[in-house]
């Protein structure tokens, strides 16, 4: 058995980006700060391959994809995800249209890093989880890793990938340590993060460790839920939600992102449509609300779907259901 | 420039103006999307694109048939793009608007205002850490330039030292609105000593002037390893979209700057040097005006792309 690297998310990245600079001369990496703070990354490739840009986020996309339309395959850190805003129209715009506009002349092999998320205090204009917005428009792809182990594989996979890829940080998450792994997790496929039999958890980011913490509780009271992990947004993996889904028959979706058109809504829609039969009770979201985020830290805490009200929602779904293993105890 | 280059340059501006006019009649036929014309800027256009290299790459804006055409782009598959047919340059999915030929070395095309500017430091990205020779032509109007792209990209292409020939093509309109009421400078070029690059503005209108400029920018950007911001001064002699019926344009402006229309400018000069003789030119119009002919032939035979289509090249 080998010895597990324990690492940061961040560190994770990092070891990722490098893995791939060291077999794929065209991959390079720039943003503001990048050469400043990713000092391993910068010794060990030079100056030309690790960039610091202006703080400029617009021009950091559209060099991207410029340069990504043109045979190499740049990552961009573009720091927090509320920046997107100023590089929306480089990346949806240009690295998500053009391959289809150009009649498939031109791909966009690029990365786009951002972190995501409450857990800093940083408030609204550093702190907005604008992933479903991506997600929604077409030729882009969105991860989202809620483990080291989930950032190294899928780091990995986008900068191979032939495709714009975007992969949210969560900044709760990014700092802890964990496990790597050697696995590559492919891009849109999702992971069971614990089995179960009566009701699935649906999370992505820092709700996969709200929801294993809710099935803890839930397990204590004789109720299995199971934990999926989607990882990625776009392309989602709908066979493994609806496996899930058509397992158990209850669902509970938790993001930390606004309700209104997020990501939860869209897998409602796809049960509701593909595993109506299967469904014993109506799909449940848990969201943040439609507001913008707070700098303070108990109102940042309250965005995000807590532990407790996800095991209440699926307490709530279960209703007079005896859980079938207590039923066979009976 | 001799005379045989000045003759095919005439040759070439005579056929973008025909392949132009003719996309705005299919416009008002009813068989073609609205184009966005660039009449009055083909001096621009051949002058910067014959300076380039084979390998040089070009990104271009909205107003981009005379880049391509001046490149060499086959004037049946451009047609056939403008009409959104199967055999356009990216098979009827991007219309008059977002045209790119990858074996012409157009790298896209942006109809977003200054999407241009963002992406040609990516490209010139490219050709820099390949270590490959020659430049990245960036054409953009004078609407662009007052877009924050603008500057964004201009800083970063001097700071990085990329092989970046920004062209300014100051047609005088935005959209409908007149550059007068978006700036209060006359001269784009003169932003270049601002970003520590080097900067001149000619006379857009005169394609041997352009030509001899772009020469000269492209020398200076091999030289000093920066890129370099050229500002072509044209007018854009027909709307801002099929159809437009221009009932904004002060006509006397717009009459003073008909009179200096490049194509009369350059057939008078060959003509009244005994350059030119109207035999020749007779044989010029006639073989534009079939080239043109043929190439609308082609693109309304050409058929539309089938529904599948649709959702072809969203990946890669």
């Amino acid at each position: 058995m080998t010895m597990m690297t324990m690492m940061t998310m961040m560190d994770a990245i990092d070891a990722a980006i490098a893995a791939e600079m060291r077999t794929d001369p065209s991959v390079l990496v720039f943003g503001e700060g990048v050469a400043t703070k990713r000092t391993a990354l910068r010794d060990e490739f030079g100056a030309a391959r690790v960039r610091n840009t202006p703080l400029a986020e617009g021009i950091i996309a559209g060099t991207a994809a410029g340069a990504a339309a043109t045979g190499l395959r740049p990552i961009v850190d573009l720091l927090f995800a509320p920046f997107l805003c100023y590089a929306m129209d480089e990346i949806v715009n240009a690295a998500g249209k053009l391959r289809y506009l150009s009649g498939g002349q031109f791909s966009f092999p690029m990365v786009v890093l951002a972190h995501t998320g409450g857990g800093w205090g940083v408030g609204g204009q550093h702190n907005h989880n604008l992933e479903a917005w991506f997600a929604h428009a077409p030729g882009l792809k969105v991860a989202m890793p809620s483990t080291p182990a989930d950032a190294w594989g899928l780091m990995r996979a986008a900068i191979r990938d032939d495709n714009p890829v975007l992969i949210f940080t969560d900044m709760a998450l990014a700092y802890a340590p964990g496990e790597l792994g050697e696995t590559a997790v492919p891009i849109g496929q999702a992971r069971v993060a614990r089995e179960g039999s009566d009701v699935t958890l649906i999370g992505y980011g820092k709700t996969v460790p709200a929801c294993l913490e809710a099935a803890a509780e839930l397990a204590r009271a004789s109720i299995a839920a199971e934990v999926l992990d989607l990882r990625s947004l776009k392309p989602l993996d709908e066979a493994a939600i609806l496996r899930s889904v058509r397992k158990t028959g209850r669902v509970v979706i938790a993001h930390e992102a606004s309700r209104t058109c997020g990501i939860g809504a869209e897998v409602a829609a796809m049960v509701a449509d593909a595993a109506f039969a299967s469904l014993r009770a109506p799909v449940r979201r848990l969201t943040g609300p439609d507001a913008p985020v707070a700098a303070c830290f108990p109102l940042e805490a309250a965005y995000s779907p807590a532990p407790a009200a996800i095991a209440a929602a699926a307490r709530d779904l279960m209703g007079d259901h005896v859980p079938r293993d207590l039923a066979l105890a009976v | 420039m001799n005379t045989e280059w000045m003759i095919e340059a005439l040759e070439r501006m005579m056929l973008i103006r025909a392949h132009e006019e003719t996309a705005a009649a299919l416009q008002q036929a009813g068989r073609a999307p609205g184009s966005c014309t660039a009449i009055g800027g083909e001096a621009s256009a051949v002058g910067v694109v014959w300076a380039l290299g084979e390998d040089d790459e070009i990104l271009t804006n909205h107003r981009s048939a005379g880049h391509l055409l001046a490149r060499g782009a086959d004037p049946n598959r451009l047609l056939a793009e403008i009409m959104g047919r199967q055999d356009g340059y990216c098979g009827g999915k991007s219309g008059p608007l977002h045209v790119s030929a990858s074996e012409l070395g157009v790298v896209l095309t942006s109809t977003i205002v200054g999407g241009e500017l963002a992406l040609a430091t990516g490209v010139a990205l490219s050709r820099r850490m390949a270590g490959r020779e020659g430049v990245v032509a960036c054409f953009f109007g004078d609407g662009a330039a007052c877009q924050g792209r603008f500057h964004e990209s201009v800083n970063l292409a001097a700071v990085w030292g990329l092989p970046v020939l920004y062209v300014c093509e100051n047609n005088h309109w935005q959209a409908f609105v007149h550059r007068d009421e978006t700036m209060l400078v006359d001269s784009i070029a003169a932003r270049a000593p601002g970003y520590g690059i080097e900067g001149a503005r000619v006379d857009g209108t005169d394609v041997i002037a352009v030509h001899e400029a772009a020469r000269h920018a492209i020398a200076r950007i091999a030289e000093t390893g920066r890129p370099y911001l050229l500002e072509t001064v044209t007018y854009r002699l027909r709307g801002h979209f099929e159809p437009d019926d221009m009932a904004y344009v002060d006509p006397q402006e717009h009459a003073s700057w008909a009179a200096r229309d490049p194509i009369d400018l350059l057939r008078n000069r060959l003509v009244g040097s005994g350059a030119l003789d109207r035999a020749t030119l007779d044989g010029i119009e006639a073989r534009v005006a079939r080239r043109i002919s043929m190439a609308e032939a082609f693109a309304s035979a050409s058929p539309f792309p089938a529904p599948e289509a649709l959702t072809t090249h969203v990946y890669a």
